[in-house]
This record gives structure tokens, sequence and C-alpha cells, in this order.
């Protein structure tokens, strides 16, 4: 009776794989809320720093004046991926390794270099071995994400890009659209264009133009406010990113749970054919001994 | 409410304080500026040091660690990396903050090293301010 025991083994374990995806699935439900909380606590600041950018792109400061503004001729193209710290979390990470690929991979075909920063366990080590360069990892931060993660992303970024090791910059990242989609979305980041600032300040229309005093100069403002904005993004992609990741991990948990469960029915068919079969072999042997004895 | 200015205290992690006040004060990269109902609108980079908000005759002390701050439209916008209100401080946090950075403080005037110093010379601030406001 090998094959029976064997098939009652496989559904016992088969139980138990349902038992921890239905636990991953409740406390990945409970840490989207928690991630998504964030993302609504940290909206204000980023509309608020966005509305001053804005301003300061209304008061008529010179683009070319600051490094961090200034486009030039592009070389190197380096590209933030930011992905989670853990796996099974479905295609999320996938979908987002494919789109930085295709995107070296363009920038390749049209001459231009790619190197990669890797914010995120899952995405570092998939391109550690593909023949790209990375110039930065952050890993192990995307469990509990905070400002000074982003700064030390940023400052690492914004000296690249300062010492003309890279002359753009883009951020991609796991849009969180909704709890069943998330999008690989990207931004350019570097060099920072008034385009996206004036767009940024449209949501605030306020009527005429105040003339604001400022406290020192524009100029001096701006300088301060440019690579923090760097920063805002950043912690905003991740921040989007670890929403995503939890929501992806709930689907894909809820899907293989499910998976589980038909398995186990299909199994149980199996078994109890097996059984019954059994049985009649059994019957048939003890009605043929009976026969022989007469 | 026609005398009054709407303060707004914003961090990263949360909107800190929304709420109509008399007179705020904010330790500007000038100088320590002060805003009343109907400021005219003005932009400026604030330094690491402790704000203060007057509403019905309480005062309120936040410590902040930079920042900057908008004022328009009688409201004023405080943009900062973190900020405590004084009541809310754990003075034992501060205090271990400010032992840490005056170690490495010595170490890093022992190395020499400029963009250290900066550093710690921050933290040192920051937590100073901490220890300064905290239980106002």
């Amino acid at each position: 009776m090998a094959a029976l025991k064997d098939i009652k083994l496989k559904i016992v374990g088969i139980k138990k794989t349902a038992q921890i995806t239905q636990a991953m699935n409740m406390v990945a439900a409970a840490k989207l809320r928690g991630a998504q909380q964030r993302m609504e606590d940290f909206r204000p600041y980023a509309e608020k720093f966005s509305g001053v950018m804005g301003e300061l792109a209304g008061a008529g400061v010179n683009p070319d004046a600051f490094p961090l503004m200034a486009a030039r001729p592009v070389k190197k193209v380096m590209l933030i991926v930011v992905t989670s710290d853990r796996g099974l979390c479905g295609s999320f990470n996938a979908n987002i390794h494919k789109v930085a690929g295709n995107f070296l991979k363009t920038q390749q075909e049209e001459g231009r270099e790619g190197c990669l920063a890797c914010v995120g366990k899952k995405g570092n080590a998939f391109f550690k071995k593909k023949p790209f360069e990375i110039l930065h990892s952050s890993v192990g931060i995307m469990d509990k994400i905070q400002m000074f993660n982003a700064r030390q992303v940023g400052q690492e970024v914004i000296n690249l890009f300062l010492e003309e090791r890279v002359d753009e910059v883009q951020l991609l990242y796991g849009r969180f659209v909704s709890v069943a989609v998330q999008r690989p979305t990207m931004n350019r980041i570097l060099p920072i264009s008034t385009e996206g600032m004036e767009e940024a300040e449209g949501g605030g229309a306020e009527g005429p133009k105040a003339t604001y005093t400022y406290e020192p100069d524009p100029e001096e403002i701006l300088n301060q406010l440019l690579p923090m904005f760097v920063n805002v993004q950043i912690m905003h992609a991740m921040l989007e990113t670890g929403a995503s990741e939890q929501a992806s991990r709930m689907t894909a948990m809820d899907n293989a749970t499910r998976a589980c469960k038909d398995m186990v029915e299909d199994l149980t068919m199996v078994y109890n054919k097996a059984r019954q079969g059994a049985i009649t072999a059994e019957l048939m042997d003890i009605v043929g001994g009976a026969e022989a004895l007469k | 409410m026609a005398n009054k200015i709407l303060l707004e205290v914003v961090t990263p992690s949360k909107l800190l304080v929304s709420e109509e006040v008399e007179l705020a004060t904010a330790p500007g990269a000038d100088g320590v500026f002060g805003a009343m109902a109907n400021h005219s609108p003005l932009l400026a980079t604030l330094k690491i040091g402790e704000m203060h908000y007057l509403n019905e005759g309480n005062t309120v002390s936040i410590a902040l660690s930079g920042g900057f701050c908008d004022v328009s439209n009688n409201r004023m916008t405080v943009l900062a990396e973190s900020a405590e209100i004084g009541a809310e401080i754990d003075v034992e946090r501060a205090l271990r903050a400010k032992e840490r950075a005056e170690r490495r403080l010595q170490e890093a005037e022992a190395r020499k090293e400029e963009i250290d110093l900066a550093r710690v010379q921050a933290a040192m601030a920051r937590a100073l301010t901490r220890i300064r406001i905290a239980g106002q």
C-alpha cells in the first residue's frame, strides 16, 4: 500500500504549505495597511515641497546657474532601481528587473553607457550577476523605510552627478496604483527639470502670484532645496515600492493558497480512487480464495 | 479668527501641527523671524533650532532639524526633516545623542575630517536644541 501512503503524505504536506501561505497573506495584508499609512503620512510633505519648488521656479531663476538643473550631453545614464528586500511576492520584482534590463539595453544601443544604483536586496542580487555596473547599493532598508535612508542614496547620486561620472539619473520603482495593480514606473530625477516643478505647482492655483520676500535670496534657497527635492523623490519611490511589495505578496500568497487547495482536492480524489481500487482488489482476492476452497 | 495665522508643521512622517495661532517664530538662516496674521509672503530656509508658537496664551516649542518655511495667504508652512514638540521630547534619548555627538566630535577633530565634523556638529546642534526645549 506504498502508493496510498505516499499520496496521504503529499496531501498533508500541501495542507501545511497552504497554512503557511495563508499566514503570509494575512501578514502582508497587515503590513500593507502600515505601508499605505506611511505613504499617506508622507503625502502632505511631498505636496508642500512641490508647491514651494513651483513657487521658486516661478521666481524667474536661471536653471543653468544650478549644477543640479544643468542638462549636458548624456554619455552615461544611471538608473536607480528600487525593489523589495524579500521575495515571495509574485512577479513584482521580476517586472521591475525586466523594465530596468530593457532600459539599459536601449541606452547601450543608442551609444550611451548605463549603470545602476540598487535600493533593495532583490534588485541588487539580480543585477550583480549581470554585466552592468552597479555604482551604489543599499540593501536591507526596505523593511523600515526612513528619511535618512533616502538621504543617503540621494547624497551618493548627487555626488556622482556633480562629479560628472553620470549625466542623467532615472528612478525606477513599483508604483502603487491599487491593491491589485502595481506598475513599474520610471522618472528622471537629475538633472531636475523646471517643467516638472511648474507642473507640480499646478495643483495649488492660488490666483495671481504674490511677490515673495526671500530669505536669503532665491538662488541660495534653491541651492538648498534641490538636493532635498531629490531625496524626497527617492523617499517617495521607496514608500511606493514598499506598499506595492506587500500588495503584490498578498495577491501572490492568495493565489498560492488557492492552488494548494486545488491540489489537495485533486489528490484527495486520486487517494480515494486508489483506496477504492485497493479494497476492490482485496475483495476479489477473498472471493477468489473462497471459490477455490469449494 | 481674523488676527490669526494658520501654522502647519510638516515632516516626512507626519503633519505635526495644523493650528491657527497668534504668533509663530522660526529660526531663519538669517536670524529668527516671527510671523503674525497677514504676514507678507516669505520664503526662508531654516537652521537647526527651536520654533515657538503662541495660541490663546499658551506657548508651544518645537525642535526643528533644519528645513524651510513658506508664508503666504495667511498661512505659514514649515517643512522640516524632523520636528518634535517640546513636551514630547524624550530627554534621555536627547542626552544620549548629545553624549554620542560629543564623543564623535572629539574623534572627528582628531582625524581632521571636515565632512564628518560638519555632520557631527549638526547632530550636536540638534541634540542641544532638543535638550533645551524638552518639557517646555
